[in-house]
């Protein structure tokens, strides 16, 4: 499939692609960028439109089976100690964990960006003042003062969880984008942009941004990836609302009520599943950016794995042309 | 030497903004301490005696903000915590508890990650080193996979399989609380068959990331002409892979390694949660349970130190193994 578009072979120089198209191309080339795309877009698709997996409309309703029932073909994961029906609660709990990952994901991001690139452009003392401030939140443990904040707060809602992972979660991509940012403003491409005599924003959005994209992109997922995580791992220790419908919450009641010992295990197991689910889409995604930004990562196949080590071990820089463009 | 004082400038600056933080925040959240605390402790302890408790960690609802601030800082620098609001262990010093649980988390998280980092790395660096071997065709993506997976799921499934499904490991407790603790075989194995199951948990979900982030690395520093060069000089591979690629492309791994120490703590969290070990996670699941506020001041404390402590380790290796922040100073 990697072939479709400029066979990433290990000699010639890979040409340099135009952000937007290109990135969207290799990624559709991407094996593992497919695996976990077809697995995000299924998710939404449960999230978006969970009557098409499932006939009950209202899963969260105690008492309407008998409880503990094993997997059968009315109740395809059985029913909880409650008298749930453990399918439905699956399916009608991916909206959340969803809504979680992109919105805060994506504001968190976005933060990044802006604090991150303009640190490092900007220099001097507006970088140390961003820097700084990054760094604190950095260093702050996120997962424990999400723990604190709800502590003190009461239960949060879903707002409320949104807000506290974006305040926690920007800095690790702000701190990644400014060293990238750093790390370019010595090359070659943005001297001579300087010497052209280019403005500051010029530099910063044409000329910085777009080698930048896929670093990006890669931050969006890995943030929306943290938040799955933290938020799924807070309402799990009883810190969210114990009366949402998300993945979270369920394994939080399957655990209060033992479900892995009274034989309702699917109670515990799906939702665990649901929630990995989400977080290999991402990670898959996200891993499969850093190959599409960085093509000497790519998988290589056997035959040319043997053709390459050979050419590796009389000409060591075989690989090193495919990596450095410039 | 510029470039250290720095870097402790930064510590000292940070640490103070993390206490300031933590001083702050219970001041100007919504709901009263004392309230939380008479519900907590269920009205078995009188008024008087919660506010000296509150008091003693600075919160004084009627004194100047100001005052109170300064003999917070006082009493967080000197190591007084308070005293434990919680339900079980009400009265008792939040240090000494804290003592009690340290050398749990220590010994299990520390290690482990410690251990995964290392193993991690090498493992990252072997792969890199031979491109398109069988280990670097495979290991990417189950990699990928692996450090993607929340703690509690494969928590989950290795209680499930190793003790529920088969009674191989016990899945609760740091020790068998039938074995008398000392220095017998009989507790050190006990202590090391409760420990199998969380350090698994925690090694599954940490190593991944080690892995794939080194060997990135370390094959964009294959790319450098300095490889090159090592090569042309006639070195072995041996040298050339460890002392010439492996130990550049550490570099960002290692940095790598103080900023994950944030999310280690939140292993530490939910793996002892799950699998009820006695240490500092368990301790603040807790704290928060039994809305016990000095507890959780302090381990709060306490983890944001040692993040800070983790990146000042770092930046001092990195300045050691890196001629390059010397010279920026």
């Amino acid at each position: 499939m990697t072939t479709l578009i400029s066979p990433p072979d290990a000699v010639a120089p890979i040409r340099v692609k135009r952000p937007g198209g290109g990135v969207w191309r290799s990624f559709l080339s991407n094996r593992k960028a497919n695996f976990g795309f077809g697995l995000f877009v299924l998710l939404l698709l449960m999230a978006v439109f969970p009557s098409l997996f499932t006939g009950v409309s209202d899963p969260t309703a105690p008492a309407r089976y008998l409880p503990r029932l094993p997997p059968s073909g009315d109740h395809w994961l059985g029913t909880t100690s409650l008298g749930q029906d453990v399918w439905a609660l699956f399916v009608y709990g991916a909206r959340e964990p969803l809504i979680i990952a992109v919105v805060a994901g994506g504001l968190a991001t976005l933060l990044s960006v802006l604090v991150g690139v303009s640190a490092a452009y900007l220099g001097g003392f507006a970088d140390e003042v961003l820097s700084f401030v990054t760094n604190v939140v950095l260093v702050i443990p996120t997962f424990p003062l999400v723990i604190v904040l709800s502590a003190y707060s009461g239960k949060p809602t879903l707002t409320v969880m949104v807000v506290v992972l974006v305040v926690t979660g920007w800095s690790y991509g702000a701190n990644q984008l400014r060293s990238q940012a750093l790390s370019l403003r010595n090359r070659d491409f943005l001297e001579s942009a300087r010497v052209r005599g280019e403005r500051r924003s010029y530099i910063i959005v044409f000329e910085m941004l777009p080698t930048m994209v896929s670093l990006i992109i890669a931050n969006f997922l890995g943030a929306a990836l943290f938040s799955v995580l933290n938020a799924a791992g807070l309402q799990f220790l009883g810190l969210g609302d114990p009366n949402s419908d998300s993945w979270g919450t369920m394994l939080y009641w399957a655990d209060s009520q033992s479900a892995l010992e009274n034989g309702a295990r699917w109670w515990a197991i799906a939702p665990a599943l649901g929630i990995a689910a989400l977080g290999v889409a991402f990670a898959l995604m996200n891993y499969a950016f850093d190959e599409i930004s960085n093509p000497a990562l790519r998988p290589v196949r056997r035959q040319r794995a043997q053709k390459l080590a050979k050419r590796f071990r009389s000409r060591p820089a075989a690989v090193g042309s495919a990596v450095g463009g410039e | 030497m510029r470039y250290l004082l720095r870097r402790v400038g930064f510590f000292l600056l940070t640490l103070w903004a993390a206490l300031t933080l933590n001083f702050f925040l219970p001041h100007f959240m919504p709901g009263s301490p004392i309230n939380s605390l008479r519900a907590a402790t269920r009205g078995r302890v009188p008024d008087a005696e919660l506010e000296k408790i509150l008091a003693s960690y600075g919160f004084k609802p009627n004194a100047n903000i100001f005052s109170q601030y300064l003999d917070y800082l006082g009493k967080m620098l000197t190591g007084d915590f308070g005293v434990s609001t919680g339900g079980s262990s009400l009265g008792q010093p939040v240090s000494k508890l804290i003592g009690q649980s340290l050398p749990w988390t220590l010994g299990l998280v520390g290690v482990t990650t410690v251990l995964a980092f290392i193993l991690g790395s090498l493992v990252g660096t072997v792969a890199a080193w031979r491109r398109g071997g069988v280990v670097d065709s495979v290991l990417p993506s189950v990699f990928v996979v692996t450090s993607a997976l929340p703690y509690f799921v494969v928590g989950l499934f290795l209680i499930l399989f190793f003790a529920i499904d088969n009674t191989w490991l016990p899945s609760s407790f740091n020790y068998d609380n039938t074995i008398v603790p000392g220095f017998s075989p009989g507790f050190i194995g006990s202590v090391m068959q409760h420990a199998v199951l969380p350090a698994a948990t925690l090694l599954i979900t940490s190593i991944g990331g080690w892995v794939l982030t080194m060997r990135n690395n370390m094959i964009t520093t294959l790319a450098e002409d300095y490889i090159r060069m090592g090569r042309a000089k006639g070195l072995s591979d041996r040298r050339v892979m460890y002392n010439y690629a492996a130990r550049n492309a550490f570099l960002p791994n290692l940095s790598g390694f103080a900023m994950s120490i944030g999310f280690v703590l939140t292993g530490a969290i939910l793996v002892e949660r799950i699998f009820n070990y006695p240490g500092l996670g368990y301790q603040l699941y807790n704290a928060v349970n039994s809305i016990d506020y000095p507890m959780m001041q302090a381990l709060f404390l306490l983890f944001t130190v040692a993040v800070l402590g983790a990146i000042l380790v770092c930046d001092l290796l990195t300045v050691w193994l890196d001629p390059r922040t010397r010279a920026k100073g």
